[in-house]
Formats: structure tokens, sequence, C-alpha cells
């Protein structure tokens, strides 16, 4: 009797520690959800003001500018429809260029300039990142502008 | 014409298999024995077959036959000849290949190794093995050929992906391959012991070193691609939590369950459907991982897709074996039975628990991995799970199963007390208590996940000197020397491994508490002192390498005035593809890494520079090498060598 009341004992603590357990699992899941906007959504207001999220497109042609000292850049990112600017500190990945496609991931400043703290771009020249394919789909399929690069 | 007889042999290899695969399986229903006898040459002409079929392609590729698309989209006449070989596993189609050439080199092992069990048991072994094959031989056949001719034949090939060309690229897939494709073994067993309704000690003594064998495999695989990551991708970092990298950490994870689990069911016949369901789960994550990488489908769902009879298949396959193997489990599991009982304290319900420990952990990696997959399938928007979540969960849920691996290898089978418990292992706690806080203060910089990470590193590195000296104590020999002789390799290799994984922890933590990283401007000419360290930047020079060109970037670095090192990081251009390389350099060290790599070069020969000084990285990829080490302790063990002669087992002695 005693051995069986401390087996259901154990047995209650098992799934109460597991009930914890998912619990924060899953709110720690979802607050480390990255979500994905497009440069449209970003200009009419449609991301999230605080917090990280995503945004990918092409790097517009002339839009990068170096700050003279130190690592900092800054670029705009486009979807063809709409454009945003992006700012970040450190050193770009290798197949980031002008006209091609890119994925930064950060937040909205006070002044509406997005700060990447990461940014992506893919080893090889003709592969683009999926979220940046998606966003130039979207706007293709809103405009029916052409995309200047594949 | 040698692709053709690649071509060939990979059919006649998928006959063969199918005789492999039903045969056998129809001889076990039947209980006729001459089927059943047919097992072990079919699995060997498939496996010749299979391997005359990688050798022709592996000649297509030595022999730059870029009439062979797949040669013509993965190579290229100037890569090196090394590469060149190497790049049949560079793309989907070798990479299928690689998997069916391995799971082969798996099948011949077991054919020689059969003979000593009985012929019902090992002609299903043999057979499940074959019917592994099939499906993978058919996914090859008719929706991967990598024989497939491109007419007219290309000038030249589209070269392998820069990124792979590198020593670490030319090892990792093969011995990742050997760990995922080794977990059919123990799958295989399992599935056999189901349907012969069988499952006892010996069959655990049975299944252990396969499994331990490809656990081995699988660590070493995936600390390489740890390694290759941190010294290839150029930025410092040693694992992404990416989904590639989470594909192979998942079985991992279930493997390493499943180890602990084969040595209770070894040891005291318990845990036995648990064991066998914990076989169907490592290999079923080994087949989602290897499709997860190869399909395409991290890349774009959409890509996948495009091409429905791949994706298609590939469900197909996985809902069969896995949901094929869980049915059966569901139907025959109460043959196989419970296994003993054991009290709630006792070694059984602490490996017990780190087994469910090490589920819940695979388990929160494949939430994280496939969620936001399935959120972008459904049209419902691209997400992406960030590290954070995987940092966080993954510690909080690992921290408690680490304080139980201290207590687990001292603990007593079947039932132990917690006051004996504490007493056995109170020094270990005070003495690792006191280091976590002495090191951090010594080291200036003391954190809650410094304290944390260092609390249980030492904890476990104590407790494997604890569990040494109770196991020296309890000898009855006379002189030190033949109480260490006394113990059992495998006894050694469980100590070895867990002494790894406090040594890989020691340089997690260390790393992510103390490692500096800079991103700077510097003028040809211009020092920086990085924490202690002084980087001399000389200017950059053009050099030619056989496939590509580079910028090659020098730095000076000192410490007070004497000379560490001259690190060379390279800005390489690969033509073919048009693909741009960060090359780090990096001098290596016990204590501490220094790291250089090339950004941009900015105006006036001034680059811009990144540099890390990464304290005890190594220490990770030598923790992972002591846990590998420990697998081998284990298989060299004398217990597994006389299987055959010694069915019947008496009182163990782990």
């Amino acid at each position: 009797m005693k051995a069986r009341h401390k087996r259901i004992a154990m047995i209650v603590a098992g799934i109460v520690v597991l009930a914890i357990a998912a619990t924060l699992l899953l709110n720690s899941f979802r607050s480390n959800l990255v979500f994905f906007f497009t440069p449209t959504q970003v200009v009419n207001g449609e991301a999230p003001k605080e917090g990280n999220f995503r945004v990918g497109g092409l790097v517009e042609n002339g839009s990068l500018e170096r700050l003279s000292s130190g690592t900092q850049v800054k670029f705009k990112v486009t979807d063809t429809a709409k454009t945003m600017q992006v700012i970040y500190t450190g050193i770009l990945p290798d197949l980031f260029k002008e006209g091609k496609g890119v994925v930064a991931q950060g937040k909205l400043g006070k002044d509406g300039i997005f700060e990447a703290d990461q940014v992506l771009a893919k080893h090889d020249e003709n592969y683009m990142p999926p979220e940046a394919a998606d966003a130039l789909a979207k706007a293709q399929k809103n405009n029916a502008y052409q995309p200047k690069a594949k | 014409m040698i692709p053709e007889i690649g071509h060939f042999s990979l059919i006649l290899a998928f006959l063969f298999a199918l005789i492999q695969g039903t045969l056998p399986l129809a001889g076990l229903a039947k209980n006729n024995s001459m089927l059943m006898n047919l097992a072990v040459p079919a699995a060997r002409a498939q496996s010749i077959l299979i391997a005359i079929s990688f050798l022709c392609l592996d000649y297509a590729f030595y022999a730059n036959d870029f009439s062979v698309l797949y040669v013509a989209s993965t190579s290229n006449s100037n890569l090196p000849i090394i590469y060149r070989l190497a790049a049949i596993w560079g793309g989907h189609e070798g990479s299928m290949l690689l998997w069916v050439s391995i799971l082969a080199i798996w099948t011949m092992a077991v054919t020689f190794f059969a003979k000593k069990l009985p012929l019902r048991f090992y002609s299903t072994l043999i057979a499940v093995m074959g019917l592994v094959s099939v499906g993978l031989l058919m996914f090859i056949l008719f929706t991967s050929n990598p024989f497939e001719r491109l007419i007219p034949a290309a000038i030249d090939g589209r070269d392998l992906n820069p990124l792979l060309q590198d020593p670490g690229m030319v090892f990792h897939p093969p011995l990742l391959y050997m760990g995922y494709v080794g977990f059919s073994v123990a799958f295989a067993f399992a599935i056999a012991a189901l349907l012969d309704g069988r499952l006892d000690v010996t069959w655990a003594r049975w299944t252990r070193p396969w499994t331990t064998a490809a656990w081995i495999f699988l660590t070493l695989g995936i600390a390489l691609g740890s390694r290759w990551a941190y010294y290839e991708l150029g930025w410092g970092g040693w694992w992404f939590w990416d989904a590639v990298e989470n594909a192979s950490f998942m079985p991992w994870l279930v493997g390493t369950a499943l180890i602990h689990s084969l040595a209770v069911t070894e040891k005291r016949n318990a845990f036995k459907a648990w064991t066998v369901l914990l076989s169907i789960c490592a290999f079923s994550l080994s087949l989602l991982g290897t499709f997860l990488v190869r399909s395409g489908v991290l890349t774009s769902v959409h890509a996948f897709a495009s091409d429905p009879s791949r994706g298609m298949f590939i469900l197909l396959f996985l809902a069969i074996v896995i949901g094929g193997a869980l049915v059966l489990f569901a139907l025959r599991a109460p043959t196989v039975g419970l296994g003993e009982k054991f009290e709630v304290v006792s070694r059984e319900s602490l490996l017990l628990t780190n087994n469910v420990v090490l589920i819940v952990a695979a388990g929160s990696v494949l939430l994280g991995t496939l969620y936001p997959l399935l959120i972008d399938a459904m049209g419902m928007g691209k997400i992406s799970v960030g590290p954070p979540y995987f940092d966080a969960v993954f510690v909080a849920i690992m921290a408690p199963g680490i304080f139980l691996m201290g207590v687990g290898p001292v603990a007593r089978w079947k039932k132990a007390t917690l006051p004996e418990l504490a007493t056995k292992l109170r020094w270990a706690l005070a003495v690792s208590l006191v280091s976590a806080l002495l090191v951090p203060s010594i080291l200036g910089k003391l954190t809650l996940m410094i304290f944390v990470g260092l609390l249980m590193a030492f904890w476990i590195i104590s407790s494997v000197f604890v569990s040494l000296r109770i196991r020296l104590q309890a000898s009855q020999k006379d002189t030190l020397l033949d109480k260490f002789r006394e113990i059992t390799p495998a006894f050694y290799g469980m100590l070895v491994a867990h002494l790894g994984l406090g040594i890989f922890i020691v340089g997690v933590t260390m790393v992510k508490g103390y490692e500096t990283e800079q991103d700077l401007r510097m003028q040809i000419g211009e020092s920086v002192n990085v924490r202690g360290f002084d980087f001399r930047f000389d200017g950059v020079k053009p050099i030619r390498g056989p496939n590509y060109v580079a910028k090659q970037g020098s730095f000076y670095v000192t410490k007070k005035g004497t000379e560490l090192a001259i690190l060379t990081p390279e800005k390489r251009l690969y033509p073919v593809q048009g693909a741009i390389m960060t090359e780090a350099s990096i001098s290596a060290g016990m204590l501490r890494d220094l790291y250089v790599s090339l950004g941009e070069e900015l105006e006036q020969g001034a680059w811009s520079v990144r540099i890390y000084i990464k304290p005890f990285v190594q220490w990770i990829w030598m923790g992972a090498l002591l846990m590998a080490l420990g697998g081998i302790l284990t298989l060299i063990d004398r217990r597994y060598r006389s299987i055959s002669k010694n069915l019947n087992i008496e009182g163990a002695s782990t």
C-alpha cells in the first residue's frame, strides 16, 4: 500500500513537472518566432513596431552607403513595389551585392529605419534566399512589376 | 559505357534487394529454412552490386565525364582530384547513392556476423535491411538517377559548391551517413524482435555493439560538421541550430537515449518495449534527417512541391517505414513485454528519466525545425525560429538530465536510497559548486549562465571520478593496478564518454561567456589590441589557387611583444560559380583560438576585418572526440566478442 502511494505520488509529480516544462517550452517557442515581412508590408505599417522580424527583397541598385569610419553601412531593400531603408553595423556577407537578394533580421528604429542585427545572403550567385524570392513574388502579383533579377 | 554499367548494377542490386527483402520473410511465415537461407547470399550480391555502381560513378568523376548530368553539375575539370572524388556526395543524387552504399557496407557486416544468430532471427534481420534498401533504390532509380546522361555533353562542369571544397567536407557526409544508416541495423533488430516475438537479454547484447558503432560515427560526423562550420563559414560560429544541423542532432539525441536504454535491457532485462520504440525512432529520425537535408525542402517548400514525384515518394516512404514500424510495434509490443520491475529510486529509474529528458530535448528540436516548414507549406506565411529558442529550451531541458547523469552511475540497480546517494556524491557536489564560483571570479566575469554551465561541467567531471573511486573500492584485488585492470573496458568507456560531455560543456560555456568579437576597419600597418593580443595588419596580396583567385591578408599577432602567429585569412573568388568565399585564418590552442577573417575591401587599401578571441573553443570538439572514444572502448569489451559462445548471460558486471 505504501509503495503504491509512493508510486502514485511520483507519477503525479512527473506529470506536473512535464506540464510545467511543456508550458515553458511553448512560451519560449512563441516568443522566439521571427516573422517575415515584405518591404511593402513594412512601408504600409503592417510590421510590428517593437520586436524582431525579418525583411527580404533585393538590395536596391546604388543604395549602398558606407559611413566613413567604422563598419556601419546603409542600404535600401526593395520588393520592386516599395522600398525601405536598412542600417547595419558589421561585416556584410560575401554575396551581399546591389541588385541581389538579401534577408535582414532586426527591428524598426524610432525614425522608421530598419536596424538590422543580422544580414543573410547565401553562397550561390543564382540562389535567392527563400524569403526574398517570396517578397518579390508577392509584389509582382500585386503590381505586375517585373523584378530586375531572378 | 561505365555510367551505364553503374546504372545497370544499380537495377540488378534493386532486384537482389527485392529477393533479400521478401523471400526470407515468406520463409519465416512458412517456416521454410531454404527461403530463409536466401537472405545472406542475396544481401551480399546486393551489396557488391551497389559497390560496383558507386565505383562507376566515382570513376565518372575521376575521368571528368561531363556527359553525365550529375558530374557536370557538381564537378569541374579544375577541381583538385580529392574534391572530385568527394563531389560524389556534393549533391542530391550522389548523396542518395552514398546512402545506399553505406547501407550495403552495414548489410555486408551484418551478414558476416549473422551466422552466429539463430536462422529465423538473422534472416528476418537481413530481410528488413533489404526492404529499407528496396525503398531507397526505388527512390534513386525512379526519381534521382545519378547516371543520367547529358546530351550533348557539357564542355566543363558547373563545379562543386566552394563551401564543400574542404578536407572536412570530404569526410563529414560519409561519417554522418555511417551513423544515420547504422541505426538501420538497430531498427532491423527491433523489427526482427517484434516479428519473432523474442526480446531478451541476449537480443540486447547482440544489438548493443551495432548501435554503439553507429552512434560513434554519428558523433564524429556531427563534430566534424561543426568544426567545418567554425573554420569554413568564416564567421566563427560552431553551431547555428540550422535545420540541417538539427536534422543530424535529433537522431543523435535519440541514439544516445537508445544506447542507455539498451544497457538497461541487457543488464536488467527491463525497458524492453521502450528500447524497441527508441530503435524505431532513432532510425525514423535518421531518414527524416536525410530527406530534410537532401530533398531541397529546406531551401524552399515550393521547390519541393515543384518536383512532386520526389516529394511524394519521400513522404510515402517515410509514412510506410515509420507508420509500418509503429503499427507493428503496437500489435506486437505486448509479446515483447515491459521487462523487470524496479523501485522509484534506482539506477533504472534514473536512466529512464535521462531517457525522457533526451527524448523531450529531441522533441523540442523537432518542433523548432519542422514548425516553420509546416506553416510555410500551409501557406500561412514565413517564419523562422531563432537560436534563442533552441538555446534557452535545450539548456533548460538538459540541465536536470545532466544532474542525474552524475547520480546514475553510482546508484544501485533495482533499489537505491537517497541518503546513500547523497553521501556518495556530497564531495563531488561541493567541489563543483566551489569551482564553478571560483573559476569565474579568477577570470573576472561571473554571470548566471557561466556559473550554471561550469557547475554542470564540473559536476559531470567530478562525479566521473567518484564513480571510478567507488568501483575501485568495491574491488577485492590487492594492488591498485590489479583493481584498475579488473574494471571492464565498457565501464571505462562510459566514464570517458561522460568526461567528454563535461569537457564539451566547459568549451561551450567558456566560449559563450568569454569570447571577444570585434568588427574593425583596418588600414595597412595599423595595429589593434584585442584582449591583450596585438594584431597588426600588413596588407593583402593576390594569390592564385588551383580553381580560384584570392586576396590574402597578413596579420602579425603578438602578445606583449612576443610573436604568436602570422594569420593569413583569404577572400577567394571561384570563377566557375562566381562565388566569393571568406577563408578564415585561425591560430588554435588549448586555451584560446585567435581567429581573423577578412570582410570587404574599403577605400585606400583598408579592409573591414573581424577578429575573434575564442577561449577553450577546441574543447568543444575534444569533448565530442572523447565521447566517441568512450564508445570505442565499450566496443572492445570482451563480452561482445564472445557473444556466440555465451548465449546464457550470467550476472552482469557494469
